[in-house]
């Protein structure tokens, strides 16, 4: 059994849902936020954080079960987990594989860390708008002040 | 062209053939020819910070040219004061004119209000970030001392930190090649990311704190003021102020054709006794600010200028 084998089984397979893994390790929770999974009012769902991996050193890896997650709420983990690997699983069996799509932009994903930027004044209606300059490292622009994001920052503007 | 919300809204070519434009304008910007090419046409003023230079400039470059301006007027009595959204004064304004000169405290409102508007958006200057037409103007000065922008010996001298003048300039300069020194207080340096932008795009650039030892080879200096309102208390304000001043006596041993920019208003950092010395250009760089967005408003409302002004045959 590989260490990413070992690493899934630490919690039980789910029937039905969703299994995102190579989240890098310690960012599983961000990965919540970014669902809008508040653990009050959500289905059951399953965490694994800072187990080995061979691709990232250390990752998280995380199960919800009975919601299938479509692709545009996945492509919003790009700001996080851009290599995550993602597998609907229908009774018990791995039923479609998805993967992270990186667009040029990310829209009302997390808004400008900057807080004299226009588009955190209150009430403006256009939306959050945040340009891919580069995939490797993550590299992320503010399309209206044009500034660079800190993206360690930035997981704290989650929209 | 249409919005112009950053330098790099212009290639070298756009700005090459925009200051020609301006050196035809002169004499309409003198007042000494008519040319009413914007008859017709309604530029919306809408300023939400103080301004007197560029907003007075904007409106006398219309004017020449036969255009007519509305003014937001001042933010307290306007439908700010009520809390409406930048997005609804944007739409609204587009409605009534032409082209619209947008000053405003926040980052990003230019390239904000271009997105919401349908003409286009002139950024008159956005928080720190940028005020493209001011660089024009700057370039506008500089062309007609020295007869080109190209590898010149720059030193930006004060609040580099805050003043969206600079920003806007160093990159422009950086692309014609030209040398920067940065002279500031380490507090008010050029912000980092601006520095790193500048060296991958080739720049040459100096930081110093020591202004007086720059003189001899440069070209240009550019003087700015520190600003008070940027400051978010006055301890640190006084720390830094006053602690540039240029005065006659210093221009001793420059270059002949060095010149004194200042995109004004200055408080203490140029003696009055400067203005009387063949450097001083912060007057002429003001009036420039009217040709120049002759030429920019010419440019954005895609009305062509003819190549006889005034005296051609």
């Amino acid at each position: 059994m590989t260490a990413d084998e070992q690493s899934m089984r630490r919690v039980t397979a789910i029937r039905n849902g969703t299994v995102i893994d190579h989240i890098p390790g310690g960012m599983v929770l961000q990965a919540l936020q970014i669902f809008n999974v508040d653990g009050r009012h959500s289905n059951p769902i399953s965490l694994v954080m800072n187990v080995p991996s061979r691709k990232l050193g250390t990752k998280d890896i995380l199960k919800i079960e009975d919601r299938e997650l479509t692709q545009e709420e996945l492509d919003r983990l790009a700001l996080i987990a851009p290599m995550a690997s993602v597998s609907i699983i229908r009774n018990y069996s791995v039923a479609e594989k998805l993967s992270i799509q990186i667009g040029d932009e990310m829209i009302n994903v997390a808004h400008c860390i900057y807080s004299n930027c226009i588009s955190n004044a209150e009430r403006e209606p256009l939306p959050h708008r945040l340009k891919v300059l580069k995939t490797s490292p993550m590299t992320l622009q503010c399309h209206y002040c044009g500034r660079i994001q800190n993206l360690d920052r930035l997981v704290n503007n989650l929209l | 062209m249409n919005s112009l919300i950053t330098m790099n809204d212009l290639t070298n070519d756009d700005i090459h053939r925009i200051l020609l434009d301006a050196e035809k304008l002169l004499p309409v910007a003198k007042g000494n020819f008519h040319l009413p090419l914007l008859k017709g046409k309604i530029l919306g003023n809408l300023f939400f910070e103080p301004s007197t230079r560029t907003r007075m400039s904007f409106e006398t470059a219309m004017k020449r040219l036969g255009g007519d301006v509305i003014n937001l007027g001042a933010v307290a009595s306007s439908s700010v004061v009520k809390g409406e959204t930048l997005h609804d004064t944007i739409r609204m304004v587009d409605g009534y004119s032409d082209i619209i000169a947008l000053r405003h405290p926040r980052q990003g409102a230019a390239q904000y209000a271009s997105d919401c508007a349908k003409v286009p958006i002139a950024n008159a200057g956005d928080g720190a970030g940028h005020h493209p037409t001011q660089t024009m103007l700057d370039l506008f000065t500089i062309k007609q001392a020295h007869g080109k922008i190209e590898k010149l010996n720059v030193v930006l001298v004060g609040d580099l930190r805050f003043g969206r003048t600079v920003h806007s300039l160093s990159y422009a300069l950086v692309r014609f090649g030209c040398k920067l020194t940065l002279v500031s207080p380490e507090s008010l340096r050029l912000p980092e990311e601006i520095v790193n932008e500048l060296k991958e795009q080739g720049g040459e650039l100096t930081i110093t704190e020591d202004l007086k030892p720059q003189l001899k080879d440069a070209d240009v200096v550019y003087m700015t003021r520190i600003q008070k309102e940027r400051f978010p208390d006055d301890d640190e304000y006084f720390r830094v102020a006053g602690i540039y001043k240029l005065v006659a006596n210093d221009l001793a041993s420059v270059k002949k054709d060095m010149i004194v920019m200042h995109p004004l208003p200055r408080v203490d950092e140029i003696n009055p006794d400067v203005d009387s010395t063949r450097h001083a250009a912060y007057f002429e760089q003001a009036f420039n600010g009217v040709v120049t967005r002759m030429a920019l408003l010419c440019d954005m409302l895609n009305v062509p200028i003819p190549e006889n002004i005034g005296g051609g045959n």
